[in-house]
């Protein structure tokens, strides 16, 4: 599996380079390049600062010191390094792998759609795989976080394809406004489900209601493994899309104009968003606002250029889950509110400040 | 431009059934395009003529008859293959926010490159060219939001041009536009008619302008060609009437020599 992924990925990053590259001989591509160069030099350091904060700090303090024996000089006796090795690692590598789907999936959301508010859910993944938890616990009293696993990931996939199927029927194919729609029905109609079930019965409440916060504690990364391979052919996949939704952003009467097949294009990215919207719910259950927010904040650093847009929501969407992750891990010490909890209070006010400052209008 | 002005020997619609899933709008029409020159589409609203641009672009499948370029059907062939072609602008286009002006003809370029052929020194030489002939070279780095709509048009006429398709075709490129800008636009593509050997077909409302520039009338309505032809030969009171139900007197147009429609009021 891993082999399979190695070879996909060195098949998949070599046009992309050669995209980038080949900007050089656009025109002013000078400045161009090298402020992306900066830029995501940037990011990078900003995703390792992350990392290490991650690593630093939570409900149990420890030095600096200690977070950096732990990774590079591992004391299994040393009750503070057990902590970050045993707990903080894998939290820390689940929400980079969490944020950079949910971002890239973001983007691709508001590209294939053309809606500003395109968000993972807004295809039913969050509450595809919502239903499928649920439904698991209460039908088969799967309590295992190897057991939810599957069940999110085909939830949300099950979801979207859902979505898909609905989107498809009359006239011009899967269009935005109507995969928007059929996002809708299929969200309430889930929803509605899973909140029955979970009144029905107090047992699969109380094993539901923290997968439904969204958290990325207490789950490790041996259990979530297999779905890695599945993380980097959707990611690489996802990025080297850039083009394509670049022509797709400006109408589908043009881009079909331009010669680009457009429901071949809205099918593969559909896939894309699938398998990583998949990966991240399995991953982190429903976490709102880094799938939304990441885009838009990219979009106003570097502009509409999706080649672009797609490659920094990599980078700042892990930034953005593992900052707000760390944000409740300190707010509320020695307890901790759940990442999707703290991502959702900070959603709030970032939508209205999108609303409320910036043109909605064309992504 | 290093478009081949002898790639286009002649274009066609035969017996074009079309519809957007519903009833019939256009049903067994038949239109020969002369190649070279401009056509222009005109009739009442609702007639079909968008529907016909958009089948000749390829954009709209046929539920029956065929479209035609070189005697080679066009949807038997790959889809860039035939955006090398044809290209369309459509009627009131939206660019993505603050999109620069030469990031979006660069985009033009699509159906010429590949997965191995990204951006080439062709690539620069027709996006240069496109921005030169639309008079937009210092406007490159400007993003389109911060424009007037004259000049936003032609960025997208820009972008058709650096498609660099033999056969350019143009939904209503006028519309929402002041006279000074009509008259702009228009003259753009005369020009491109005539010295880069274009065959340009576009809808267009206001009949005097078609008269004007187009060197062929199509007079649709219902879904049917009423008559086609040289404007000369083609505009009277009687076909206009057939046409747009109105009365008009056809005078002759001081400037160009070309008919002129006046139409009459009903108090009168």
């Amino acid at each position: 599996m891993i082999t399979i992924a190695l070879i996909f990925s060195a098949i998949t990053i070599t046009p992309i380079l050669a995209g980038l590259l080949s900007n050089r001989r656009e025109k002013d591509a000078g400045p161009f390049i090298s402020n992306h160069v900066l830029g995501l030099t940037l990011s990078l350091i900003l995703v390792v600062v992350i990392i290490l904060i991650s690593l630093r700090f939570g409900s149990l303090q420890i030095t600096w010191e200690a977070a950096w024996n732990a990774i590079f000089d591992y004391d299994p006796t040393n009750q503070s390094q057990i902590v970050v090795r045993e707990l903080r690692l894998p939290r820390t590598i689940l929400g980079l792998a969490a944020g950079s789907c949910l971002a890239v999936a973001g983007a691709l959301t508001q590209g294939i759609t053309r809606n500003p508010l395109g968000a993972p859910g807004i295809l039913g993944v969050n509450a595809g795989a919502a239903f499928a938890i649920v439904t698991a616990i209460y039908a088969a009293d799967i309590v295992t976080p190897e057991g939810y696993v599957w069940f999110a990931f085909f939830g949300a996939a099950g979801a979207s394809i859902l979505v898909y199927f609905i989107a498809q029927f009359g006239n011009g194919g899967a269009t935005p406004v109507k995969l928007v729609l059929a996002g809708v029905v299929v969200t309430a109609l889930l929803g509605g489900w899973t909140t029955s079930l979970l009144i029905l019965d107090l047992e699969t409440l109380d094993e539901a209601r923290f997968w439904l916060a969204g958290s990325i504690a207490s789950r490790g990364t041996d259990e979530i493994a297999v779905l890695f391979p599945i993380i980097i052919i959707g990611l690489l996949l996802g990025v080297a899309l850039g083009k394509q939704i670049n022509i797709l952003s400006l109408g589908e009467d043009i881009a079909m104009a331009l010669g680009q097949r457009i429901s071949l294009i809205r099918v593969v990215a559909g896939i894309v968003i699938i398998l990583l919207c998949g990966s991240a719910v399995a991953i982190a259950g429903p976490v709102a606002f880094v799938g939304l927010a990441i885009p838009h904040m990219v979009r106003s650093l570097v502009g509409p250029d999706y080649r672009w847009i797609l490659i920094y929501s990599l980078f700042l969407g892990p930034c953005l889950l593992l900052g707000a992750d760390v944000i409740g891990r300190l707010v509320v010490r020695p307890t901790e509110l759940q990442v999707g909890i703290v991502t959702a209070a900070a959603g709030a006010p970032f939508l209205i400040y999108l609303v409320r400052f910036t043109k909605l209008s064309d992504v | 431009m290093q478009t081949n002005p002898n790639n286009t020997t002649t274009f066609s619609g035969q017996d074009l059934h079309l519809s957007y899933g519903g009833p019939m709008i256009v049903e067994g029409l038949t239109v020969t395009i002369p190649t070279q020159e401009i056509t222009a589409i005109i009739g009442p609203n609702g007639c079909g003529k968008s529907t016909l641009l958009k089948a000749l672009a390829r954009i709209l499948i046929p539920a029956q008859g065929k479209v035609e370029v070189n005697d080679i059907n066009i949807h038997s062939q790959p889809t860039k293959e035939i955006a090398r072609q044809l290209g369309l602008l459509p009627q009131n286009p939206r660019s993505p926010d603050a999109i620069t002006v030469s990031d979006l003809i660069r985009r033009g370029r699509y159906p010429h490159q590949s997965i191995f052929r990204q951006w080439s020194s062709d690539d620069e030489t027709s996006v240069d060219m496109a921005l030169s002939l639309t008079g937009l070279t210092n406007f490159s780095e400007r993003p389109i939001d911060e424009l007037s709509g004259g000049q936003r048009q032609r960025v997208w006429i820009a972008m058709l041009l650096a498609q660099e398709t033999p056969i350019m075709l143009l939904d209503e490129p006028t519309t929402h536009l002041d006279i000074a800008h009509q008259i702009e636009v228009l003259d753009l593509l005369k020009e491109l008619a005539k010295r880069n050997n274009r065959t340009i077909v576009m809808v267009l409302h206001d009949l005097n302008l078609a008269v004007r520039y187009a060197d062929n009338l199509v007079a649709m309505r219902d879904g049917k060609i009423k008559t086609a032809g040289k404007p000369n030969n083609v505009v009277t009171a009687q076909m206009i009437h057939e046409v747009f139900s109105i009365e008009a007197q056809i005078l002759q147009d001081p400037v160009t020599g070309s008919p002129l429609c006046i139409p009459m009021m009903k108090s009168t």
